[in-house]
């Protein structure tokens, strides 16, 4: 490795940071002797930047130079930054030495578009197979497929990598093609397609012989733009369901719109990126997959965007009062899981410590259920009855909100003397 | 008040089980060998650690609950936390005397402190699978230096076995002083005379390989590169990435 090196990392890191996805979950792979690495089922968080998010993978563009002038995006062809391309032999070199070092838990590697996708998917490809046959590499492989590349080098690469990705980006197609003229839902739905014939294919086949390949064992995933263009969170909600409902589906990101490049007036002009309602989508990400919630129980006609002031959970229970009070001691799984308050864990606990005594508030707390919220919501015997029904929902909404005092803001009782030297 | 002295450690702890029930006394306190005894003591019973017997504790153990719950157990013992021993002891008596709900009853006190320590001490050891960085020396053995709040390292060393088998490493736990040596074949314990130099967790420059300096500063400057600015969020970070492994850490330090 040398400095020449080090400053392309430099520059195609940058360019790939907008990425959401880092997860390293998904595949277990043991070490076979003699070789490196191998990769742990539940994922393992590396490091985390400044702004809090996890490094498990190196993530790396292969390139920063592009064909296409995607409005939204930091490499767009009309903007002057600093490119640079990574070789073969450097990439691979990187991951081994960097995994070598317990730095990383394997690589992400994506690309910008050069010549044509079927050309860039290709090297993409050659990588994975380099680190997988020629340093007979264990680790975690997250490939990016390229909108617009072909059925045989999705193939190709889906052999040796962990998870393959297409994102989705614009969550309707005709704001996709103001923003990405040259791209459009085609391109991006036929690779995902590819991949989830791909999963399904090799799972079959495992079932008959034991030692078939696997194909992109981990599955895809796909990332959202929110905050880019008009779409309101019932849209992308949908969105994502149906992407879910595909079988190779892992996870949807979503990533809140960062205004790259400000003198495209086609994007709204935010001074901040929409933090709050990314973190609201994902909370209602969450309730989708693990809380049993349907999309349009989280987001309906008459609230179509979600309440940035309170959890979507909070706010399905403020309007659907008629389920609440629910008995801690006799109700199912499926309906603790709704109590606000109340999460996968202490569900769990709580359905399986019943069977040898009462629950009381007392327990509850203990077993980390967060009982600020949920005692307007349950009753477990002894508990006074405040419920929601008799504090009414108005003030269970406004003792519940988040609000943070503004450290910025000074204290008005405060007299503040301007001194001058 | 029946008190057990023991050794302090885990055998001394399985053979206390096995001499309160062939004594027939229960201890309300546990002492180490050296501890001062407390001034009403009562009966006090010397425990003399003995592998054929805390080896048939353990067994009982094993039969008796699942394997999850056995490595519940050590990973309690890990955490080295005082009153951890006598929690362990008055559990392991409750899980053979059957008591009902023993192992899955979360309103009972025990069973969730038990659960709370043992979750603890596995948070301690996926920090320490994620946060310890290799050093690579110049003889080519790398170098990792660790100092958990808990003694984790054991809990760690499959991973790493698993993960590098094709490299030499030590494994050193600077707080405790020992670590793993792995020669590519198996890891085993090992304490160093001389690990002065060793302490601070950083490799002198003399006995690092030469692309080694290189390699931190690409990792440093990559993940500053990796940071969006919009999004600084320094206690998220703080929160998933405790301060106390940034000192071994090359994207925090140097």
């Amino acid at each position: 490795m040398t400095e020449q090196t080090l400053e392309k990392l430099k520059i195609l890191a940058e360019s790939a940071k907008y990425d959401v996805s880092c997860a390293s979950s998904g595949v277990s792979r043991k070490n076979r002797p003699g070789t490196i690495g191998s990769a742990a089922g539940w994922g393992i968080c590396h490091s985390f930047t400044e702004d809090g998010r996890c490094v498990a993978l190196l993530k790396i563009m292969l390139t920063n130079h592009c064909i296409y002038d995607c409005a939204y995006c930091i490499n767009r062809r009309s903007n002057d930054i600093p490119r640079a391309t990574l070789s073969v032999t450097e990439v691979t070199d990187m991951t081994i030495e960097f995994y070598r070092r317990n730095y990383i838990e394997g690589l992400f590697l994506s690309s910008g578009v050069v010549r044509n996708p079927d050309y860039t998917m290709e090297r993409i490809a050659r990588i994975a197979k380099d680190l997988r046959n020629v340093h007979h590499y264990n680790g975690y492989i997250h490939l990016k497929s390229i909108p617009g590349a072909s059925r045989e080098l999705v193939n190709e690469a889906g052999l040796y990598a962990d998870r393959l990705s297409v994102n989705v980006e614009i969550p309707t197609e005709a704001n996709l093609r103001m923003l990405a003229p040259e791209k459009d839902y085609q391109s991006i739905y036929k690779p995902m397609f590819y991949i989830q014939e791909g999963v399904m294919a090799s799972a079959d086949e495992r079932k008959r012989f034991r030692h078939a390949p696997r194909f992109a064992p981990a599955g895809q995933s796909t990332q959202m733009i929110v905050g880019a263009t008009n779409e309101n969170d019932k849209d992308i909600l949908r969105l994502a369901t149906t992407l879910y409902q595909r079988p190779s589906m892992k996870r949807v990101y979503y990533s809140g719109y960062i205004h790259v490049n400000s003198y495209d007036n086609r994007l709204p002009a935010l001074n901040q990126s929409p933090l709050k309602r990314e973190n609201r989508l994902y909370q209602a990400d969450w309730l989708m997959r693990f809380y049993g919630f349907r999309f349009d129980e989280i987001a309906d006609d008459s609230s179509p965007n979600l309440d940035l002031e309170i959890d979507p959970k909070l706010a399905w229970a403020l309007r659907h009062p008629e389920v609440f009070p629910v008995d801690v001691n006799k109700a199912d799984y499926a309906l603790l899981l709704r109590v606000p308050g109340i999460g996968v864990k202490s569900a769990q606990l709580i359905v399986s410590s019943r069977k040898f005594g009462r629950i009381t508030s007392d327990t509850l707390t203990k077993m980390g259920a967060v009982m600020k919220k949920a005692k307007y919501f349950i009753v477990c015997g002894e508990l006074s009855a405040h419920t929601i029904h008799e504090t009414g929902e108005e003030f269970v909404r406004r003792v519940l909100t988040d609000k943070k005092p503004s450290k910025k803001m000074p204290d008005k009782r405060q007299l503040t003397l301007n001194f001058t030297d | 008040m029946i008190t057990f002295r023991y050794d302090k450690t885990l055998d001394g702890l399985l053979t206390a089980v096995f001499d309160a029930y062939s004594r027939r006394t229960f201890p309300d306190v546990l002492l180490g060998t050296d501890d001062d005894v407390p001034l009403f003591a009562g009966e006090i019973h010397t425990v003399m650690s003995d592998t054929e017997k805390s080896t048939r504790v353990w067994n009982g153990l094993e039969r008796k609950a699942s394997q999850g719950f056995c490595d519940m157990l050590l990973h309690v013992w890990l955490s080295e936390l005082p009153g951890a021993d006598e929690l362990l002891l008055k559990y392991i008596v409750k899980t053979f005397a059957d008591v009902a709900g023993a192992t899955m009853n979360h309103a009972d006190d025990d069973v969730r402190r038990i659960r709370q320590i043992a979750l603890k001490v596995s948070r301690e050891r996926l920090h320490v699978i994620q946060f310890v960085r290799f050093q690579k020396a110049a003889d080519g053995i790398y170098f990792a230096p660790a100092a958990p709040l808990y003694n984790v390292l054991p809990l760690t060393i499959p991973h790493f076995c698993d993960r590098f088998a094709d490299q030499m490493w030590l494994a050193y736990d600077i707080r405790r002083r020992y670590g793993y040596f792995y020669d590519m074949k198996k890891a085993v314990e090992v304490t160093l005379e001389n690990d002065e130099n060793l302490l601070d967790g950083k490799l002198d420059e003399s006995i690092m390989a030469e692309d080694e300096k290189l390699f931190q500063q690409a990792w440093k400057d990559y993940t500053k590169a990796l940071t969006i600015k919009e999004r600084l969020n320094p206690r998220l970070q703080r929160q998933n990435m405790p301060a106390r492994f940034w000192k071994y850490m090359p994207e925090k330090n140097r």
